[in-house]
C-alpha cells in the first residue's frame, strides 16, 4: 500500500527577555544553578505572578510574522501535572483563547512551495532544568535527579502547526524557515543546540487517498535539522512498517535516539483532559487593542522571504538569496557592498562560499570577522580590473576574514596581484616568444595548440600573476 | 442523585492515596459540587460575557526589568536534599 505521511510540528521559543515571564529574576543562562530564583519561580506558598508586558509584546509580533489573527482578549491557564522540574505542579499556559490564532508559513521544497497553516501561538512559561545522574547518564538508569530553576519561569512561545506537512524533508524545511523568522525578530537567540527553540513532531500516515488520520505519535529529542528530517523519515517508514505487518500503532511519545538513528517509546500519552485546565485564577486577563497590535506591527522588521527577492533584484540567485537573508551578518554585509557598488552576483556567491565555509571552519560567527562590505567592493573592483584572478580573490578573502587587513594590502602582502599592466605583460610576452622562436613559428603557421604552451610559460616568467587571458590577447596579436 | 466522578482516577491525578472509605466520602462531596455546577450550567446565559476573574481589569503587567532573587544557601536550605547548588530528588523518569 502507498502511505501518505501527515505531520504537524510544535515549536517551542524562549524569549530572549531581560527577566521571566511573571517575576523578575534575571533570564541568564550562563548562571550559577538556583541563582535566579525567588518565591514565584519556585512556586512558593502565597507568591503571585505579574506578566512581563515585553513577552506579550514579542508573542504578539511573532503571531503578526506567521500572518496569525491576534486575539483582543486572551487569558492564562493552569495545566496541572506533576513533573519535578515543574516547581508549582502546574505550569502556566493558555488553553481555548491563545494570544495567537490562524496564521500561515509558506514552505518551499524542490521548487514547489505549500503554505502550512499555524493553528496557535500561546504565552507559557519554561520549566526547570533536570541533570539526571547515573552510571550511563541515561534517564532510564538515572540513581538520582539534580534540579536547577533558573530556566523555571522563563518566557515561552509555543507555535503549534496544523497537520500540513507531507514529508520529512518539508518538517526540516518549516522548521528552518520558521527559525529564521523568528531569529529576524530579535525575539529569541533560537539556538537549537542549546535547546532556546525546540522541535517536536506529530507523525501519523494514512493511505493515499484517503481522508482520515491515522494514530499519530509524538517525536522528541531532535536537537538540530538534520535530526529532525531523519526522526521524522525513520518514523514514518517505522509506521509503515508496522501497519504492514497488521499492527497496531499506539498514541505515544517516542524519543529520538541521534546515535542509533531510532525512536523509542517513552509513555503513553495522557489525554488533554487529564491535564485538568482551568482559568489561571491570579492573573487577569490580556488585552491587545487593535492600536497595541499595530504599534507592534509597526516594529515588524523585513521578513526574510520579503527579503530573498529584494536580493534577487540586487543580483543574487535564489539560493543564495534565501542563505543571505536568513542570516543577519550574511545580509549586513551583502547590502553594505552592494550600496558601496559591487555586483549583487559576486558577493553573494563570496558570502555563500568562502565566508559561510570560513565561519563554519572557524567556529564563529560572521559578525565577529573583520570583513566589511567596503572590502568586498573592493575585491570585486580589483577582479574587475583583472589585477586579482578570481582564484586570487577567493584566497585574499580569506586573510581579509582572519584580519590581516583589507584587500589591496592583503593581495600586496601574499604576492597575489596580477600583472594588469599591459607594458609589463607585453614584455614578458615577447621575452617567451624571442626565447622560444621555432615554436612561435609552428604557432604562427596555424599549429594552433601551442597557444596553451605560451599561455603557460608566461605564467611562470610572471609568478602566475599574469591574466592568462590578456597573455592570449597579446599573443594574437603578435601572431598576425 | 449525584453525579458520578471517577475518584479513583481524581486522586491518581492528584497523587493522593485515598482508603476506600475516603474515596466513598469525597465521592458523594465532590458529586454534590458538580451538581451545583451543572445546575449553574443549565442557566440561559446566551448575550452573557464570559467571564474567567472576578475583577472587571485587563492588562496587569510589570515592564521587563530585573529584580534580586533569593540567596541560594536560603533556598537550598528549605529543601530536604541539595548538593553543588542544586535540588537533589529522587531519579524521575517522567510524568507516571
Amino acid at each position: 500500500m502507498n502511505w501518505e505521511p501527515v505531520i504537524g510540528i510544535e515549536v517551542h521559543v524562549e524569549l530572549e527577555t531581560a527577566s521571566k515571564m511573571f517575576c523578575g529574576c534575571a533570564v541568564d543562562f550562563e548562571a550559577e544553578p538556583n541563582t535566579n530564583v525567588c518565591p514565584v519561580c519556585l512556586g512558593l506558598p502565597g507568591a503571585l505572578p505579574v506578566p512581563n508586558r515585553k513577552a506579550i509584546e514579542w508573542i504578539t509580533k511573532i503571531g503578526l510574522a506567521f500572518n496569525c489573527s491576534i486575539s483582543e482578549r486572551s487569558q492564562f491557564h493552569r495545566k496541572n501535572y506533576f513533573y519535578s522540574d515543574q516547581p508549582k505542579n502546574y505550569q502556566i499556559s493558555q488553553f481555548d483563547v491563545p494570544v495567537c490564532h490562524d496564521g500561515w508559513l509558506d514552505v518551499t521544497v524542490a521548487g514547489a512551495t505549500s503554505r502550512i497553516r499555524i493553528n496557535r501561538a500561546h504565552m507559557e512559561e519554561d520549566t526547570g532544568k533536570s541533570i539526571h545522574v547515573g552510571d550511563s547518564g541515561r534517564i532510564h538508569s538515572a540513581t538520582e535527579t539534580l534540579l536547577n530553576f533558573n530556566r523555571a519561569g522563563v518566557p515561552l512561545v509555543e507555535i503549534v502547526s496544523e497537520a500540513d506537512i507531507r514529508s520529512a524533508a518539508q518538517a526540516r524545511a518549516y522548521a528552518q524557515d520558521l527559525r529564521t523568522v523568528v531569529t529576524a525578530l530579535g525575539v529569541s537567540d533560537a539556538k537549537l543546540e542549546e535547546g532556546s527553540i525546540r522541535f517536536d513532531a506529530n507523525v501519523s500516515i494514512r493511505p493515499v487517498g484517503t481522508e482520515p488520520f491515522g494514530t499519530k505519535v509524538e517525536v522528541k529529542n531532535m536537537n538540530s535539522f538534520r535530526s529532525l528530517e531523519r526522526a521524522v523519515d525513520y518514523e514514518i517508514r517505522r509506521q509503515e512498517g508496522v501497519l504492514e505487518s497488521g499492527g497496531i500503532v499506539h498514541q505515544e511519545t517516542r524519543h529520538w535516539d541521534e546515535g542509533e538513528g531510532v525512536t523509542h517509546s517513552m509513555r503513553s500519552k495522557e489525554g488533554s483532559s487529564d491535564y485538568r485546565y482551568f482559568p489561571e485564577p491570579d492573573l487577569l486577563p490580556i488585552e491587545v487593542t487593535d492600536e497595541w497590535r499595530d504599534e507592534i506591527a509597526a516594529t515588524l522588521p523585513e521578513m526574510p522571504a520579503a527579503r530573498a527577492l529584494r536580493y534577487v533584484a540586487l543580483g543574487a540567485d535564489g539560493d543564495s538569496a534565501s542563505s543571505l537573508a536568513g542570516s543577519e551578518a550574511l545580509a549586513t554585509l551583502f547590502e553594505s557592498a552592494v550600496e558601496a557598488g559591487a555586483p549583487g552576483n559576486v558577493v553573494a556567491n563570496w558570502l555563500t562560499g568562502e565566508v559561510t565555509a570560513w565561519s563554519r571552519r572557524e567556529s564563529l560567527d560572521v559578525a565577529e570577522s573583520a570583513l566589511t562590505g567596503k572590502h568586498l567592493r573592493d575585491l570585486a573592483a580589483m577582479v574587475a580590473a583583472n589585477s586579482l584572478s578570481s582564484t586570487a580573490a577567493k584566497e585574499v578573502l580569506g586573510y581579509v576574514l582572519a584580519g590581516e587587513g583589507g584587500p589591496a594590502e592583503v593581495a600586496t602582502a601574499h604576492d597575489l596581484v596580477q600583472i594588469s599592466d599591459s607594458g609589463a605583460l607585453e614584455e614578458a610576452v615577447d621575452e617567451v616568444i624571442a626565447d622560444n622562436a621555432e615554436q612561435f613559428a609552428r604557432l604562427a603557421g596555424g599549429e594552433d595548440k601551442l597557444i596553451g604552451f605560451f599561455v603557460g610559460l608566461v605564467m611562470r616568467v610572471t609568478g602566475g600573476k599574469a591574466d592568462p587571458r590578456a597573455v592570449t590577447e597579446i599573443l594574437r596579436s603578435r601572431i598576425s | 442523585m449525584p453525579i458520578d466522578i471517577d475518584i479513583a482516577h481524581v486522586a491518581k491525578l492528584a497523587r493522593i492515596e485515598l482508603s476506600e472509605q475516603d474515596m466513598a466520602s469525597y465521592r458523594a462531596q465532590l458529586g454534590v459540587i458538580l451538581d451545583h455546577a451543572a445546575k449553574v450550567q443549565a442557566l440561559p446565559t446566551e448575550g452573557v460575557q464570559p467571564t474567567s476573574h472576578p475583577l472587571d481589569m485587563v492588562n496587569a503587567f510589570r515592564d521587563d526589568v530585573v529584580t534580586p532573587s533569593l540567596d541560594r544557601d536560603e533556598v537550598l536550605s528549605q529543601a530536604p536534599d541539595a548538593t553543588d547548588g542544586f535540588f537533589r530528588v529522587p531519579p524521575s523518569l517522567d510524568n507516571e
